[in-house]
């Protein structure tokens, strides 16, 4: 199936500018823009489009209001499925998902789903379109741990149901990874994150900041002191990992995720707030993944000259493609087939260079990319005063260790099932948390399956 | 919000605060901290807990100025709101898992040093309660920078006190008042618990390595978050790298790679200094002074 009408190309702000301040980098469709892609959707019977999103989300039909003109309509059409379309429409990878199934793309290039869900989350914003109202209050009580994209969804979803729902963070501000983790430049936090919130605070979700579960408060005292029938766990993955190398701990030498949270969460790089940043000339970024190119872009607007060291080629870099696009515009080196043996220091114990070995690509793995292997004698050093770690993550322990009878997994993972039922009664999960770490959108899917089980199980056990 | 209900000096630059915050004081256990944020744009600053009394909801911290943070802290008064205050991090002191009958066969001493003193007191306090009295050495700069003494000597055996310049009890370092205390004054015990600034806890664990007595430090290493999730608090334990802010804070003193964590200690002295001056000039009017340590 073919279309005559070209993809719609989104406005960005130009690389030799945008590196240099931390503004979003994509402008987004105007109305024009935005109604003109719209058309492009063929309006399929069978749309294979919604089947490729963790939500649902009614993609045809919110196209099809777009189109007409009814953008008010389109916001409500998402609101249906999604909480946080502004923040999907953003940093979802559409290309593997919607996109990525679309059928448009089969010949030529798919419906632009994110940029056209993004336009709608903007309008809804920018004209304060009614999306509703919570259900009657039904007189149940459930409490949520951690206010990332899991615990969010799920708490809308509960909201609108008619419970009565807290959110416990142990964070002052809550998001979760789209508050500390993914930068301003991608996903701004005052006009998008705040936002979203602030609609679920809307629902008469309350939010409590500055509680740690597990430590504050454990949910066993959620359960039979505060009143709560339901628990859900949507805690993350937020634990980083080292490599192990000798010189990891020399001064300069940070994990991606302190270095991320020192500039989004406590926004370092507005000089007007206390918490210090150590910027390097040279950076070096360990690692693939989204959480390495947007350390390493944030190094950039930083000021730094920033390299890339990652194991396999440029192709298996794991990380959204787009990103690693806009990266390399705004300047970032690549140092692929290359892995860190050691961080070398000054005499007074501050990063000096990083040395590394040149790898080649072997034989498939299990997981079918063929694993880099070491180049015997391919030792050289890269010069750079900065060292950020980016290896991934894995959940925070502290939960399953106070928490009597809840499983985790060799990962750490909690084990729940697929409606998010833990081992523990009461007691439901979702999100990184469970799977590792994974996307915004896997998290919200698995937040809105448990807000459906727990509502099972409260009707079940405590209705009448 | 957070209140602080009671406000005092302890000693120059040195503030007592109590503060509302009713779920960490009914959790709070001996050996843990809270984190502390005092504006929209502050940094998030670990504390010790020096007391806390779960009917009256309060938690007690004792602050030191030594930079930006702490001085707007301190600034603080009676009344006035902390934005943040969460809690209780970290692992409590492992001694609240030992039975009483375990305690009570022990001979334990703490070592407190400086500001340090006010983390002590609640764990000399804690064991206290549970019949066990231990003896504590408390070493401060001289007689005006001593604090909490009063306090633990109506909870512990018997109280020691060192002073750089003598102006009160002992004239000398901690590691020299322990060393004479086993040495010359018969006294023996099977376990050290050391709280002050890291150079302090180094001599101390390497005395303590010497004398054959195990020892417990409790690290004030740099933090962020405080929950495990960046990183940047970790220090190296014999040969495994641990998160100061979910492992410890307290870990066995004689693995703790100290040169290490006093480096890391100071990764951001410059930046912050440069920060420290620049409101030190906004506000001259300010009467707290500054303090190393
Ligand atoms: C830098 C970075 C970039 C990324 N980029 C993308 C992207 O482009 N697209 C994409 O789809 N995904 C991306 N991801 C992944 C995505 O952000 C996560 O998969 C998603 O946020 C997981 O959601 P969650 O709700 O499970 O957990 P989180 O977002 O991690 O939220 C968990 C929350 O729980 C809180 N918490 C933890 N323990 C406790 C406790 N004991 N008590 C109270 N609160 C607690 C945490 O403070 C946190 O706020 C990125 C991740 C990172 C780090
Ligand atoms: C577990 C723990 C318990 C502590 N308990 C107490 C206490 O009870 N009373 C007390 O007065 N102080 C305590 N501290 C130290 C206190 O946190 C620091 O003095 C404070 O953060 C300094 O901030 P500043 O902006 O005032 O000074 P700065 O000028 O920023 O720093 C002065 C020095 O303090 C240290 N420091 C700076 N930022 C941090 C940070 N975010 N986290 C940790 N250390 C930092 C560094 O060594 C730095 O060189 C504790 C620290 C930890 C980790
Ligand atoms: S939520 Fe994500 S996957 Fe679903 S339609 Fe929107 S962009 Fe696509
Ligand atoms: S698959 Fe593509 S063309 Fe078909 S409905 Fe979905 S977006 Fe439209
Ligand atoms: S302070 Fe961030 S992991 Fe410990
Ligand atoms: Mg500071």
């Amino acid at each position: 199936m073919a279309n005559k009408i070209p993809r719609v190309p989104v406005r960005e702000q130009d690389p030799n500018k945008r590196k240099t301040n931390f503004e979003e980098v994509c402008f987004g469709y105007n109305t024009e823009e935005a109604s003109l892609e719209a058309t492009r959707c063929i309006q399929c019977k069978k749309p294979r489009c919604v089947d490729a999103c963790p939500v649902s989300i009614n993609i045809p039909k919110f196209i099809n209001a777009v189109s007409e003109g009814n953008h008010a309509d389109a916001a409500r059409i998402i609101a249906e499925d999604s909480s946080l379309p502004a923040v999907c429409g953003r940093v979802c990878p559409q290309e593997s998902q919607c996109e990525g199934s679309c059928i448009l793309g089969v010949k030529g290039e798919p419906v632009s789903i994110g940029k056209l869900e993004r336009f709608v989350a903007d309008y809804s914003r920018d004209h304060n379109v009614d999306l509703g109202k919570p259900g009657p209050r039904n007189g149940y009580k459930v409490a949520i741990v951690g206010s990332g994209p899991a615990g969010l969804s799920c708490a809308n979803d509960l909201a609108k149901m008619g419970y009565f729902v807290k959110i416990f963070e142990a964070l002052h501000k809550p998001g979760g990874v789209l508050e500390y983790g993914i930068p301003e430049f991608r996903l701004p936090k005052e006009r998008v994150v705040k936002h979203e919130i602030d609609n679920l605070r809307k629902l008469g979700v309350e939010i409590e900041t500055d509680v740690v579960i597990g430590r504050t408060i454990t949910i066993d005292q959620l359960l039979n002191q505060e009143g709560f029938h339901a628990v859900f766990l949507g805690s993350g993955a937020g634990l980083p990992k080292f490599m192990h190398i000798p010189g990891e701990n020399l001064n300069g030498v940070v994990s991606a995720n302190e270095f991320l949270t020192r500039n989004n969460l406590m926004k370092a790089f507005d000089t007007t707030y206390d918490t210090p940043i150590y910027i390097g000339k040279r950076v070096a970024v360990v690692g693939g993944g989204n959480v390495a190119i947007d350390a390493a872009r944030t190094a950039i607007r930083l000021g730094s000259d920033v390299s890339l060291i990652y194991r396999r080629s440029e192709k298996e870099l794991p990380a959204r493609v787009e990103e690693v696009h806009h990266a390399k515009q705004e300047g970032l080196e690549f140092h692929m087939l290359t892995n860190p043996i050691e961080i070398l220091g000054t005499d007074t114990g501050w990063v000096k260079s990083i040395r590394c070995l040149k790898m080649e690509l072997g034989e498939p793995d299990k997981s079918g990319r063929r694993s880099p292997v070491e180049i015997p004698n391919s030792e050289f050093n890269i010069e750079v005063d900065v060292v950020i770690m980016s290896l991934g993550t894995s959940p925070n322990p502290l939960i399953a260790s106070t928490t009597p009878g809840l499983e985790v997994n060799k990962w750490k993972c909690i084990v729940a099932d697929d409606q998010g039922q833990t081992k523990r009664e009461g007691v439901f999960a979702g999100g990184d948390a469970v799977t590792g770490a994974a996307t915004v959108i896997l998290a919200m899917g698995a937040g809105r399956k448990a807000a459906k089980a727990i509502d099972t199980y409260v009707t079940k056990k405590f209705k009448k | 919000m957070f209140k602080i209900v009671s406000k005092r000096l302890l000693a120059p630059h040195i503030y007592l605060m109590d503060i509302e915050a009713p779920r960490v004081a009914k959790a709070a256990l001996p050996g843990q901290f809270v984190i502390v944020r005092v504006h929209e744009k502050g940094e998030r600053i670990p504390l010790t807990i020096a007391d806390y009394n779960a009917e009256a909801g309060t938690v007690t911290i004792v602050t030191q100025t030594v930079g930006a943070s702490t001085r707007l802290i301190c600034a603080k008064e009676e009344g006035e709101f902390l934005l943040d205050f969460v809690g209780p991090l970290g692992m409590p002191s492992e001694l609240v898992n030992e039975t009483d009958e375990q305690l009570r066969a022990r001979k334990i001493l703490f070592i407190a040093g400086g500001v340090g003193t006010a983390p002590v007191y609640p764990q000399v306090k804690y064991l206290h309660g549970r019949g066990v009295k231990v003896d504590v050495i408390i070493g401060a700069k001289g007689k005006d920078a001593l604090i909490f003494q009063d306090e633990m000597k109506s909870v512990a055996n018997e109280v020691f006190v060192a002073t750089d310049d003598g102006s009160v009890g002992f004239k000398g370092l901690v590691t020299d008042l322990l060393k004479d205390l086993v040495q010359n004054r018969g006294k023996q015990y099977d376990l050290v618990v050391t709280i002050g600034p890291m150079i302090m806890m180094k001599f101390v664990a390497a005395l303590t390595r010497e004398l054959n007595i195990h020892t417990i430090a409790s690290l004030n290493t740099l933090m962020v978050d405080g929950t495990g999730m960046c990183g940047a608090c970790r220090v190296s334990i014999g040969n495994e790298i641990k998160f100061t802010c979910v492992d410890g804070p307290e870990f066995d003193a004689h693995l703790v790679n100290f040169d290490e964590a006093m480096r890391r200690q100071n990764m951001y002295r410059t930046i912050e200094g440069v920060k420290d001056k620049e409101l030190e000039e906004k506000d001259h009017k300010c009467k707290i002074g500054r303090d190393g340590k």
